[in-house]
């Protein structure tokens, strides 16, 4: 059934009891510096938006300055990792929604993540979250620089960019702490993105579609 | 085919991305529409609404607090001092007390922020500033009126006709309180028809001058001139003075 094309990514180390390579260190590097960003882009926003914040440091100047930056360079870190093998395949990955994905978030919010039915590398929730992300940081790209280069646009259309720009900003941070509790949830899960393994069966109960591409049980035996 | 779908899946992710991509592009079109439509009904909510939460929202009805100093400026009531000088005949110094016993205005008006906030009918009071201005005397070679704050880094600006209108003022109770220290308290400008930028908090002195010289956020590309509803590239409904 699998091509060889299609085969996972070969472990660069041999992993050590019976691990598989979930993430390369190129994905790990765009994930760590865009959240990076993200976070300081929401940290200064909370700072200049929320009367409580605002009053504790002032300073709006340099928060602005701040807030504008993180926000330019946020789509920096994958624009690099598109040079990198392992962040385009699963760029890939992340973007086809095959049959197993199908009501898959509808099931996991009805029955729990458990209970959703089997995925591949990626389930559909996280495959939905990266492109809400991607799309919605995108938007706020554009809202922003309007904002900032107030030559650059039309005068109304401004007030629309703001506008636009603080309603995302609210959708951005619900689907962010989402995203947060999802990791908090799961250790392993986390250790995954820390160091780019994970253990065989975390992988077979998470997402066991991406478990079975890899050779069953050999190299537990092998080791 | 892998088990995510293959090159045979459905690009459901690009078609997401596109897809917030096009709806944030109709925002931006249509956003100044949409916001006025939904301010009236968010304010109303937010009104009626204890935990104050959904003043929060974008255009939720509630006051943001913006300060471009480093700290949050603090006078007391017995410390607090506002001088008025340059281009006038008698140069004076008020106190909180002194500005109290001077005659008193209250303005009902809706407070516009330049980046979109309003809040309706917030009720402003203390003395008219063409009243201090006619205790001082202004020379006829005065023009123009700047104003700075003891936090010390704000100023603003506005001509001598315009700070003669019967709906500017120097306020120091709002809505039947004394201005608090968020709000630019003890004493802060009101100028009730402009964006709310041109009124400053923290307010310390008022010097006459010959000629108009632009404010702190003037620098940074706002309009001197800040009519609501025609400047700064918005069409608020204007805040109706007289």
């Amino acid at each position: 059934m699998a091509h060889a094309h299609a085969r996972p990514n070969t472990p660069v180390k041999p992993p050590k009891i019976d691990e598989l390579r979930r993430f390369t260190n190129a994905e790990r590097w765009v994930h760590r510096t865009t959240s990076t960003l993200m976070m300081s882009a929401i940290l200064t926003a909370l700072f200049l938006y929320v009367p409580g914040f605002a009053e504790l440091v002032g300073r709006r100047r340099l928060l602005v300055v701040v807030h504008e930056w993180s926000g330019i360079m946020l789509p920096l870190p994958l624009v690099a990792g598109l040079f990198f093998r392992g962040v385009r395949l699963d760029m890939g990955r992340l973007d086809r929604f095959g049959p197993q994905d199908k009501g898959w978030v509808w099931r996991a919010m009805r029955y729990g993540t458990g209970q959703a039915g089997p995925a591949g590398k990626f389930n559909a929730g996280q495959k939905l979250y990266s492109a809400l992300i991607a799309g919605l940081v995108l938007v706020m790209l554009g809202t922003g620089l309007m904002m900032w280069f107030t030559a650059l646009s039309p005068l109304n259309l401004r007030t629309g960019a703001s506008y636009i720009h603080d309603w995302l900003a609210l959708i951005i941070g619900v689907l962010v702490i989402g995203h947060i509790r999802m990791a908090l949830k799961d250790p392993e899960s986390r250790h995954g993105m820390r160091t780019g393994w994970v253990t065989r069966t975390w992988a077979r109960r998470e997402h066991p579609l991406w478990e079975q591409e890899f050779p069953k049980e050999k190299r537990s035996k092998e080791s | 085919m892998d088990k995510d779908g293959g090159p045979a899946g459905k690009p459901v992710g690009r078609r997401v991305v596109l897809g917030v991509t096009a709806l944030g592009a109709l925002g931006v079109a249509f956003g100044a529409r949409i916001e006025s439509g939904l301010n009236g009904v968010l304010g109303t909510i937010s009104s009626h609404d204890p935990t104050g939460l959904t003043g929060l929202l974008p255009g939720g009805g509630g006051f943001q607090f913006y300060n471009v100093a480093s700290s949050l400026p603090y006078r007391s009531d017995q410390d607090y001092k506002l001088t008025v000088d340059g281009l006038v005949d008698h140069p004076v110094t008020y106190s909180l007390a002194d500005l109290q016993s001077l005659p008193q205005t209250t303005l009902v008006r809706d407070v516009q922020c330049v980046t979109g906030w309003r809040v309706p009918n917030t009720e402003f009071g203390g003395v008219l500033l063409s009243e201090l201005l006619d205790r001082a005397g202004v020379k006829p070679e005065g023009k123009a009126l700047r104003f700075t704050c003891f936090d010390g880094v704000y100023s603003e600006s506005l001509t001598l006709a315009e700070a003669r209108r019967s709906d500017v003022m120097v306020a120091h109770q709002m809505d039947k309180a004394p201005v608090t220290r968020d709000h630019g308290g003890p004493v802060r400008l009101y100028v009730a028809p402009m964006y709310f930028y041109k009124s400053a908090k923290w307010l310390s002195g008022i010097t006459v001058t010959d000629s108009v010289m632009p404010g702190y956020w003037e620098h940074y590309g706002y309009d001197v001139e800040a009519w609501v509803g025609r400047s700064n590239g918005r069409t608020d409904a204007p805040i109706d003075g007289e």
